[in-house]
C-alpha cells in the first residue's frame, strides 16, 4: 500500500508538466500503450527519446545495426564512446535513464519481409524509422496484416516527410509509386540527413504517435506533412 | 500564357529555371508536359501536387496553380 502511494506521487511528479496538455486519464493511457520502433537511426533515435518522456509505458525497440562515426552528425542517441555499440542496446539503455518505468525490449535485429510480422504484431502503434523504401512496403504488408497504424517519418538533407497509415490504406503505394517498390532508391543517398531534420520529423512522428494512441486531434491520414527547411515549406499534401 | 508556380524539392531543385518558382507557361500544359520541358528525368519524380492536393502527370495545369514536384525520401 505504501509502494503504491509512493509509486502514485512519482508518477504525478513525473507527469506533472504533461498536463493539462494530456489529461491524467490520457497519460494513464499512454502509459498502458505499448509501441514499436523499426529503425533506431536519425529518426528512431529521437522518437524514443521523446515518446520515454511523455510516457508511453512500453517500448520495443528494433535495429540490428551499431553506431559509427558516421552516425554523429544527427543521431542523437550516438556518441564516441559507444561507436561500435548495437543501436538497440543503447536506446534502451538511455531510455531506461530518462524513465525507468518504461517497460523496454530491446532487439539487435534487422527485420525483413519473413520476420516483420512477429515483430510488430503485439504493437498498439508501429513506428516506422526505416532507411530502406522496400523495407517499408514490407512493413506496411505486415501492419495491415497485424491490423496495426505505421507513422512513418522519412528524411533527405533538409526536407522531411511524415504520414499516418492504417490497415488497408494504399500507404506508400502514393507516396513512392507501386511499380516502384523495390530497388528504389531514395535521394538521401545523395544527400545525406541533417540533424535537425531528423528530430524535427520524430517530432512530428512523435505527435502523430500520441495522437493516435489517444485518438484526439487531427490525424496525418492520406496525407503527406512535407517540411522543407530552406524555404520553410510545410504543406500537408492531400494523397487521396 | 498562364502563371504558374513551381516547387521542386530536394534533388529536383536544380531543375529550376534560375531558380524562379514563378514560371510563365502555355495553355494547355500538362505536368508531363511541364517536366519535359525542364528536362526532369521522370523517374526521379515519385509524386506530384497540385494546390495541395496529389495529381498525375496527365494533370492539365490551369493559371495561378501550386505546383509542387517530390522525389523518393527514404532516409532514417
Amino acid at each position: 500500500m505504501e509502494k503504491k502511494l509512493k509509486n502514485r506521487e512519482q508518477f504525478n511528479q513525473r507527469y506533472a508538466r504533461n498536463l493539462n496538455t494530456i489529461s491524467r486519464q490520457e497519460q494513464e493511457r499512454l502509459g498502458a500503450s505499448r509501441v514499436t520502433i523499426i529503425g533506431l537511426g536519425g529518426l528512431g533515435g529521437g522518437v524514443c527519446e521523446m515518446l520515454a518522456r511523455v510516457g508511453v509505458g512500453q517500448l520495443t525497440l528494433i535495429d540490428g545495426d551499431r553506431f559509427d562515426v558516421s552516425n554523429l552528425n544527427r543521431q542523437i542517441l550516438s556518441q564516441e564512446d559507444l561507436i561500435g555499440v548495437p543501436k538497440a542496446i543503447a536506446a534502451k539503455q538511455r531510455v531506461t535513464a530518462v524513465n525507468s518505468d518504461v517497460v523496454v525490449d530491446a532487439r539487435v535485429e534487422y527485420l525483413d519481409s519473413g520476420t516483420l510480422y512477429e515483430g510488430i504484431k503485439d504493437a498498439g502503434v508501429v513506428m516506422d524509422c526505416l532507411d530502406s523504401i522496400e523495407t517499408r512496403f514490407s512493413l506496411q504488408d505486415a501492419a495491415h496484416k497485424a491490423g496495426i497504424p505505421i507513422v512513418s517519418g522519412a528524411i533527405a538533407g533538409v526536407t522531411g516527410q511524415v504520414t499516418t497509415i492504417f490497415p488497408g490504406d494504399s500507404g506508400y503505394g502514393l507516396i513512392y509509386g507501386q511499380k516502384t517498390r523495390e530497388q528504389l532508391k531514395g535521394v538521401e543517398t545523395f544527400t545525406g540527413n541533417i540533424a535537425y531534420c531528423a528530430l524535427l520529423t520524430a517530432a512530428l512522428q512523435c505527435s502523430e504517435c500520441v495522437k493516435v494512441l489517444l485518438n484526439r486531434g487531427d490525424i496525418l491520414r492520406n496525407k503527406l506533412l512535407i517540411a522543407e527547411l530552406w524555404s520553410n515549406v510545410f504543406e500537408a499534401v492531400d494523397l487521396t | 500564357m498562364i502563371k504558374i508556380t513551381l516547387k521542386l524539392f530536394v534533388t529536383l531543385s536544380k531543375y529550376l529555371p534560375q531558380g524562379n518558382e514563378a514560371l510563365e507557361i502555355s495553355e494547355q500544359t500538362t505536368v508531363e508536359d511541364l517536366m519535359a520541358d525542364l528536362g526532369i528525368p521522370g523517374d526521379l519524380v515519385k509524386l506530384i501536387f497540385v494546390n495541395g492536393k496529389r495529381e498525375n502527370r496527365d494533370c492539365l495545369l490551369r493559371q495561378g496553380d501550386r505546383v509542387g514536384l517530390f522525389p523518393p525520401v527514404g532516409g532514417g
